[in-house]
């Protein structure tokens, strides 16, 4: 078509420009439909269950915590009542950052943006009556998830659980939290080790549990389009599988237990493409680079749903439509699992009403719309198919360049990574300002508002120290030569570069704290020092 | 003509959202002041010290954890033993309506809530750097 006939360039973020109308020919040129295959089968550009969402539609799990174990219970309670399927559980940032309720720098922050947890009877609380068999926890948890972990499997095995069946999933990608996020503890070398660590001892001891969520997520937030967030994403995903692989474990024992996190704001048909690419790009590089066998480490299994950079604090209801758009996103992506932003999550810590709002989206897409009837209903359209494939060779080319510049580990570490996707967020901020990038009610149709008044949740300074007077009645009653020879065993591990996993399960039987774990492995691994560039 | 006008950037606390505060110290930049960021998980008495040995005239808190009020009480504490208590002040981030009143109580001089232009920013440090 000529330039007249196509009028203005579209272009979408990620780069691909978008033609007004696609036809059999766009797809040929962009490298045809060999590559689609069959839902369930290699390489899984259609989903990675041959009947999706026809024999199990999405796992709901809205994100969720805060203040004691005994309050975030209740949420959990309250949020299963009316239907939720698994449980995404958010930590305050002390425990985030490894620090105990009574540090000085947790002044302030506990219980505040998710659920304390200083040892193992917190965890022991959040779940009580929980049938963990029944109901999928994933716990939102990375610089501190060795002892969280550990705290959540001790808790599993006192009930009885045997770790060998047990699901669930952590996040546990620290080397997203150097990019966006920022909960690091320990230095890139070692953070990367601990991820090692707790790799081996699940495909060791806990086959069935997922111990890592690599999240594009948190990196698209911080500013990266949605080519460069799948990109990062794989090239994370990757670094976890060559550390592992050093240990000399078999890639099928442990490449399965790896999923995924990504973000769902922005052009509908952008976000479409890159999940389809993305899931056959994973397929190929597992299969063709790694050699893997079994189909299951070929499979992104993935979250999403969130997509906090697309809503706006302005004409907040205005969020409740987005979340359901982005509900839409996700299903038409082939997500096994989905937690959508709340409306009011810009200011606050979701209201019940909130969050049962975001549950009630979903609900309503899989029953009434009819969303569920067929797998990957998009499929097989020339646009669609042909945004997939450029997408595809987008993404392949921005982890050339990576791995060309010495690869993402060394990338992160010199904070490489994290002055792009902050040169791209004020980019965007600049488009935004200019009405290039259209956002309803900050850029266009903008009212005159008082600001909305969004109920609050409210922090009471005094569920601090309830969760510091727990803390120290907890360390009462400790049996002191127990804690003291666990810790031990634990720095003798971290030094001698044994696994950590196994003693620090010992540690937090014998009730150790996330800071008495952090501590010790912060003596012996050091301390990250944040490269600052902005 | 003045020097350019010096700003330090802070993040205290615990919370890790950055992007906000990276992206207000690159529009501060592209209007002419020199800027200096800290970086993560910075005690309010860290803020403090750099405000001083910086030599900065401005001092942007950014927050989006729920945590200013503690955090900027601490703040105005230690601003005050560092001798820094007539920086001009600002702090951004998610500050609800209700505690806005709390933070100016305490020094605060203009709070910028998410979702605010930049050039609401830059216009006010200059108006009240420059008057």
């Amino acid at each position: 078509m000529s330039t007249a006939k196509r009028g203005v360039p579209l272009v979408w973020e990620s780069g691909l420009e978008i033609e007004p109308v696609y036809t059999p020919e766009h797809v040929a040129a962009s490298g045809g439909l060999d590559a689609v295959g069959a839902p369930g089968e290699f390489p899984f550009t259609r989903g990675i269950h041959p009947l999706m969402y026809r024999r199990r539609p999405w796992t709901m799990r809205q994100y969720s915590g805060f203040g004691t174990a005994a309050e975030t219970r209740e949420r959990f309670a309250y949020l299963i009542g009316h239907g939720q399927t698994g449980l995404n559980v958010a930590f305050d940032l002390p425990t985030q950052c490894g620090l105990d309720s009574d540090d000085p720098l947790a002044d302030g922050e506990v219980g505040r943006v998710g659920m304390a947890v200083d040892t193992l009877a917190d965890v022991e609380e959040a779940f009580e009556g929980i049938d963990l068999n029944e109901i999928s926890v994933s716990l939102t948890i990375n610089g501190a998830a060795l002892p969280i972990m550990a705290m959540y499997f001790a808790m599993a095995r006192k009930r009885g659980y045997d770790l060998a069946r047990l699901r669930g999933t952590a996040q546990n990608d620290i080397l997203k939290e150097f990019i966006g996020r920022g909960t690091w503890i320990y230095p890139v070398e070692p953070s990367l080790r601990l991820v090692g660590d707790t790799i081996e001892f699940c495909a060791r001891h806990a086959p069935r549990y997922s111990p890592v969520s690599v999240c594009g997520y948190h990196i698209r937030e911080s500013g990266a389009t949605p080519a460069q967030e799948m990109a990062y994403g794989l090239a994370i995903a990757r670094a976890y599988l060559d550390h592992v692989l050093e240990r000399g474990l078999d890639l099928d024992a442990f490449a399965g237990g790896l999923s995924f996190n990504f973000d769902i704001h922005g052009n509908l048909w952008e976000q479409v493409a890159k999940f389809r690419a993305g899931r056959r790009l994973w397929a190929r590089i597992l299969r063709e680079e790694y050699g893997a066998r079994d189909p299951r480490s070929m499979q992104m299994r993935m979250i999403a749903g969130g997509g906090g950079g697309g809503l706006t604090v302005q004409q907040p209801e205005n969020n409740i439509v987005r979340g359901a758009y982005f509900a839409l996103v996700s299903a038409l992506s082939g997500t096994q699992t989905m937690a959508l932003c709340s409306f009011d999550e810009a200011y606050t810590i979701p209201s019940e009403h909130a969050a049962r709002l975001s549950l009630r989206t979903m609900q309503i897409l899989m029953h009434e719309t009819g969303l569920c009837d067929t797998v990957d209903p998009l499929g097989g359209s020339w646009f669609v198919e042909t945004t997939t494939n450029v997408m595809e060779a987008k993404i392949a080319a921005l982890l050339e360049d990576l791995r060309a510049q010495g690869g993402i580990v060394r990338a992160v570490s010199e904070g490489r990574v994290q002055a792009e996707v902050s040169r791209q967020a004020y980019a965007r901020e600049r488009r935004i300002a200019a009405g290039e990038l259209k956002k309803v009610g900050v850029n266009c149709f903008v009212e005159q508002e008082e600001e909305r008044a969004v109920e609050l949740h409210p922090y009471r300074e005094e569920q601090g120290r309830r969760q510091v007077e727990r803390l120290e009645r907890v360390r009462a009653r400790r049996d002191g030569a127990a804690l003291r020879a666990a810790l031990e065993a634990l720095r003798a591990a971290a030094a001698g570069g044994a696994n950590v996993m196994p003693a620090a399960l010992d540690a937090v039987e014998a009730y150790a704290t996330v800071g008495d774990v952090c501590g010790v492995l912060k003596d012996v691994l050091g301390t990250y020092r944040e490269p600052v560039r902005f | 003509m003045r020097a350019p006008i010096r700003v330090l950037i802070a993040k205290p606390g615990l919370d890790g959202h950055d992007v906000g505060a990276k992206v207000v110290c690159r529009a501060l930049m592209e209007a002419g002041m020199e800027v200096v960021y800290t970086g993560l998980r910075q005690s309010p008495a860290s803020i403090a010290r750099a405000a001083r040995d910086e030599g900065v005239e401005v001092l942007g808190l950014s927050i989006l954890s729920g945590a200013h009020l503690p955090l900027c009480r601490r703040t105005a504490e230690e601003l005050a033993r560092a001798g820094g208590a007539d920086l001009l002040w600002i702090v951004g981030g998610v500050i609800p309506p209700g505690d806005r009143e709390a933070l100016r109580a305490l020094g605060v001089d203009a709070i910028f809530p998410t979702g605010s232009p930049l050039e609401a920013i830059t216009e006010f440090i200059r108006a009240r750097v420059e008057a």
